[in-house]
Formats: C-alpha cells, structure tokens, sequence
C-alpha cells in the first residue's frame, strides 16, 4: 500500500472489491450455467452462421456471378466488407498495445474482450477476398513457395500481396499476444475447476505456475509484443488503403489514404468495442469493471478519430478542388452529388457530425447515448468504405461502362452470415474464458480500486486520501 | 524451475507487501528462496528476489533481424535470379516495393520466435501438468517457497520461526 497515488487518478474498478472477489467475479461467467440471454443471442448466431455456410456454399458452386459485383464495379460489397470488418479489428490491437506502451491503465477492463473481437473480425474480413478469387480452392496460390508450375511466383511488387502478408501476419500475432495474455487468467480458471473442466484448463493453461521468474518473461514478452504490434497494426491498414492509393483510379490515388484509413479504422473499431462491452458488462454483470470511467474514455478516443476523419473528408475535397485535375474533381463532385450521394451524407453525418455530441462529459458518460452512438458510426463506417469503393468505379474512365450497383441476396446474406460467424466466436469465447484479464486488474486494483482512491477511500495512505472531497 | 520430486516447504501471505518484506527478511538471513509464486506480476519483487533483468528481448531482435533478412533476401533471390519478371517497366530489384514484406516478416519472426521461445524456456505447452502449490495461488495468495528435499530438521524449523515471524497466513509442505 506504499504506491503513490495522484488525485486526478479514475476510479477504474468499484465496489470495494480484493483479489478473490475479482477471481470469483470475473470467474464466474465461465463457471455457471448460460444465462438465458447467452442461449437466445447463440441461437440467434448461429442462425446467421448457417446463414453464411449457405450463401458461401451457393456463391463457390455457382460462382460469383451470384454476386451484383459486375465488370465496372468489380469490387463492391465484398471488399467493402472486407475494410469494414479489418477495420474494426484495429481497436484491439490499440487498446492492448498502444494503450499499454502510453501506461493507460483503464486498458485492462477492456483489453482482453477488445482482442478477441480483434482476432474474429479479422477472421470475418478475411472471407470476403478469399472468396472474392472465385476459385477458392486455388487460393493457395497467393502463398509463395516453390512449386512444378514454373515456378511461378507471387508478385511481390503488388499491394494486395502486401496485404496477404500484412493480414496473416496481424492476425497470428494478435492471436499470439491475446492468447500469452489469457494463458494466467486460464490457470485461475483451472485452479477453481474440477473434473473434466480442469482437464480441459490444464491443457490450455500450459501449465502456469505463476513463478516470479515467469511473470517477469511474461511481461517482457507483452512489452515487446506490444511494442511490435503498434507499428504492425499502423501498417496493416495503410496497406489495405495502398490496395486504392496505388492504383490508377481518381478518387483512389491520394496520398491521404494511410493516415486517414487508420484514423478511420480506430474510430470504427472503439465504436465496435462500445458496442460488445456495453452489452457484455451488463449481461455478465461486469458494470464495476468496466465502469462509466472505462466508458468515457473510449468516447474520448472516438471524438478524437472521428473529427480526425471529418478533417480528412474535408482535405479531399479541398485538394481535388485546389489540383485543378478536371478528373480527380469529376470524382469528388460524384462522390457528393452523383448517385450515390445518399451513401456520402450518410457518412459525413453518421461519422463527422453525429460523434460531436461527444464534447459533451454528460452525454460521455450516457449508456443509451453512447450505444446508440456506437451503432450509427459502424453504419457510418460501412458507408465510408462504400463511398470509396462503390461510387469511384460506378463512374469510371469509360462512361460507357458506367453502371449502377446494387447487392444481390447472396452478398446481404454473406454480410450478415459474417456477422453471425463473429457473434458465435465471441459468445463461445465469453464461456470458456475470462472477458476481463483478471490479472491484469489485479495489478492495478490498489491504484485504481476505490477503496483506494477517490471520495470513498477506506484504506488509509496518509495524506494521499481524499475524504475530504 | 525445481527438479522432480522435490519436497517444498511454502508459505502463503495475503498482501504483497507483506511478502516483499518477507523476501527481504529472508535476504537478510541469508535464507535461499526456491521461487516466489503470484497471482499477477508484483512490481519491485524482482530486484529484491535478485532476479537479472530477461534477455528475451535481445533474442526478439535476433529473430525479427532474421525475419527482415529472410523476407529481403527470399524477394531478391526469387525476382532478380530465380524468375525475372517485369511488371510495369520496374527493375527486376525493385527494393521500395520490397519495404512492407520485408517489414511484415520482420514482425511475424520476432513474435512467434520471441513466444515460442518464452513458453520454452519456462516449461510451458500444451500438456505440461502444473507443479501447483496451492490453487490459491491463482487467485490471492502470495507463496514464498524453499526446497527442503535435503534439509535437516534444524533448518526446516528455522524456516517455519522466518514464516511465523513473517507474517505467513499458512505454511504447508508438499512434493511437487
């Protein structure tokens, strides 16, 4: 109890809780019997999912003629997909490694849930190019190795190999970092189990033992992993945006793309985040956990990223204006007035105006605001990606392939079927593991807890306390 | 880590203060520390326990060097040598455009060398029973232990009076 602790510190984890209240807190979803709510959400899930197996199965055996995608606008809702949900992915990867590089200590509520939403959302982007290839049963090709057909390789020179490096590579790492995370907080789990179920943990816990010599590798590893995935995460999606900037197409080839694709990627993927824990806390009765403290400060983040975005809408067409390039203006001019320009307002007000409310600390700290907030920008999102994707090739070079997209049922049903495959993982993975990292809130419950800190504080550090406040 | 069948002697505190005093106690009176066990990383028990700062980064640098000059070597091997092939007029060593594999490789050797590496050295895989002192110790006991496979009855007691005098809430012996 000889930490320092600043009066400006949050309360991060109420209730007055000690070490065993927060194993048998945090423990315990995984311990008792489904609650009702997890049964209708799984079945609800995995409808969608059979859903997608079907739309999959139907779209590999017909081929994706199936799909609305057609010469001109050849990449349309499945790549839009694809940004949308790699995008969301990326406020994991921010959450558990930028946030632990900068010492945020309200990571720790969020971190563990945030990267598994990481790894299934990477999981559901990666369906759509693979798909999108057509023969899917060739889609080993994008793999170098030597091979008897020539050999014939990669071409290395191209982004959208960069991004089946960059993509595979993000998502092994994360799934190393999430899993080296939870490998304590298992052994917790197996430690209370019994029978099959300690089986079962003791398989998946690798045998921790929580020696002081482990913990001090396991927080070297999470340090440099976290230190490598931070400039990881940055390029992942700076080079799903090269799969535009480097083309030939107005509206594509900016120079803007990176910065304002990462911004956009962590602005969706905390609204993502909004949405899982807001949910997630009052269902598993996390709300001590993850408190109002946590919530805020995501708002925060999403203000920031989405005034971030609303500045680089506004620097595109001010730069396609001020190029004096009649055709890179031709783009822009369409993207705000041509026929798809339903989808543009949609964006600029779901992802510019609507996150404003946010300046305001009551509205911050509003669940059903907030909620209802992270909602409208995951559609705003969505729009973004269609805006860029759809209406630049819906206006093309040649006017007489000029064309109008519209989805058929097989690509709504894939859509929806992913998100039914990212709910399946994500309510299995609430079950089996702990949604909090229970270590990890261990560490900071004497800085944080408050029967420590704030108006209430109990345990007494001297002239540190605040009852007087 | 302890070899097998050893006899350990632990005790089990409840705050992790009060467990850095007792290492430091038990520094004082030259007692020799089997392993210290926590449920989460205690900041500032590493000086005290004497324990060298990893050097698991270093080996995440080696491996990560390994992947970049992998990635650029393997890009440069296959374009310039193996299967020259022009794609829009660039030169066969078009080394910008090698830049994000070579980085992505760079990444991907450094985190599964440096994991691989790390669950190793610490005996840990799939199928690797824990040596459990208590099952508490997950939770929220703090577990200091001494190997007394060898002891003499005269030392075992001197341990017990350094946990009675330490605070220790419970002290057991078990074989692990």
């Amino acid at each position: 109890m000889s930490q320092p602790v600043a009066a400006v510190r949050h309360i991060l984890i109420e209730g007055n809780k000690s070490y065993h209240n927060i194993t048998e807190d945090l423990c315990s979803p995984t311990e008792k019997t489904p609650s009702r709510e997890w049964i209708i959400a799984f079945s609800l899930s995995t409808v969608f999912l059979g859903l997608y197996i079907f739309a999959i199965v139907w779209t590999v055996w017909k081929g994706i003629g199936e799909w609305g995608a057609n010469r001109s606008i050849n990449w349309a809702w499945d790549i839009t997909n694809f940004v949308w949900w790699i995008g969301i992915g990326h406020a994991g990867t921010l959450i558990s490694a930028i946030l632990l590089l900068f010492r945020q200590r309200w990571r720790t509520g969020v971190n563990r849930a945030a990267e598994a939403m990481t790894i299934f959302a990477v999981i559901c982007a990666g369906q759509f190019p693979i798909f999108h290839m057509g023969r899917v049963w060739l889609a080993f090709f994008i793999m170098p190795f030597p091979n008897t057909r020539g050999p014939l390789w990669t071409n290395f020179n191209s982004p959208l190999l960069w991004d089946v490096f960059a993509i595979s590579t993000y998502f092994s790492v994360s799934l190393l970092f999430w899993y080296t995370g939870l490998v304590p907080d298992l052994a917790t789990v197996r430690d209370r189990a019994k029978g099959f179920r300690k089986k079962m943990y003791e398989t998946f816990s690798f045998g921790w033992t929580g020696s002081a010599k482990h913990w001090q590798r396991w927080e070297a590893l999470s340090l440099v992993l976290a230190g490598i995935s931070t400039p990881l995460v940055l390029s992942v999606h700076t080079i799903v945006s090269f799969d535009f900037a480097t083309s030939v197409v107005p509206g594509w080839h900016t120079t803007i793309f990176p910065p304002y694709f990462v911004a956009g990627a962590v602005f969706s993927g905390f609204a993502m985040v909004q949405t899982l824990m807001i949910i997630t806390r009052k269902v598993l009765n996390l709300q001590e956990y993850i408190t109002m403290n946590h919530i805020e400060s995501m708002n925060k983040v999403i203000v920031l990223t989405g005034t971030i975005v609303g500045v680089a809408y506004l620097t595109e067409l001010f730069i396609s204006w001020y190029s004096g390039y009649i055709y890179e203006q031709f783009a822009f001019y369409n993207r705000v007035f041509g026929i798809y320009w339903w989808s543009y307002f949609g964006m600029m007000f779901c992802n510019v105006i609507a996150p404003q409310v946010f300046w305001s600390r009551k509205l911050r700290r509003n669940i059903w605001w907030t909620f209802f907030l992270s909602i409208i920008i995951n559609i705003g999102m969505w729009f973004e990606r269609f805006v860029i994707i759809a209406t630049t090739l819906a206006r093309d070079f040649l006017p007489s392939s000029w064309s109008y997209y519209r989805p058929t049922w097989v690509e709504i049903s894939i859509f929806a079927g992913t998100m039914g495959l990212f709910f399946f993982c994500y309510l299995i993975f609430c079950r089996v593991a702990p949604v909090v990292a229970i270590a990890e809130v261990k560490s900071i419950l004497k800085v944080a807890g408050d029967q420590y800190i704030g108006p209430n504080a109990k345990h007494g550090h001297g002239e540190k306390t605040h009852h007087e406040h | 880590m302890a070899a097998e069948n050893t006899k350990v002697l632990y005790g089990l505190y409840n705050d992790e203060e009060v467990l850095k005093g007792a290492v430091k106690a038990a520094n004082a009176s030259h007692l020799d520390i089997m392993d210290v066990y926590t449920p989460f990383p205690v900041h500032g028990l590493d000086p005290i326990l004497g324990l060298k700062e990893s050097r698991l980064h270093y080996l995440g640098f080696i491996y990560g060097a390994t992947g970049a000059l992998f990635g650029f070597l393997a890009m440069t091997w296959i374009f310039v040598s193996d299967w020259p092939t022009m794609y829009g007029g660039k030169p066969y060593w078009s080394v910008p455009a090698f830049i994000p594999i070579t980085f992505e490789m760079t990444v991907l050797f450094a985190a599964w060398g440096m994991t691989i590496t790390f669950y190793t050295i610490c005996g840990m895989w799939p199928g690797v029973k824990a040596k459990t002192l208590d099952n508490r110790i997950t939770d929220d006991k703090f577990c200091i232990a001494f190997d007394v496979t060898n002891a003499s009855d005269s030392t075992v007691d001197q341990l017990k009076g350094f946990f009675q005098n330490t605070h220790a809430e419970e002290v057991n012996v078990k074989t692990i």
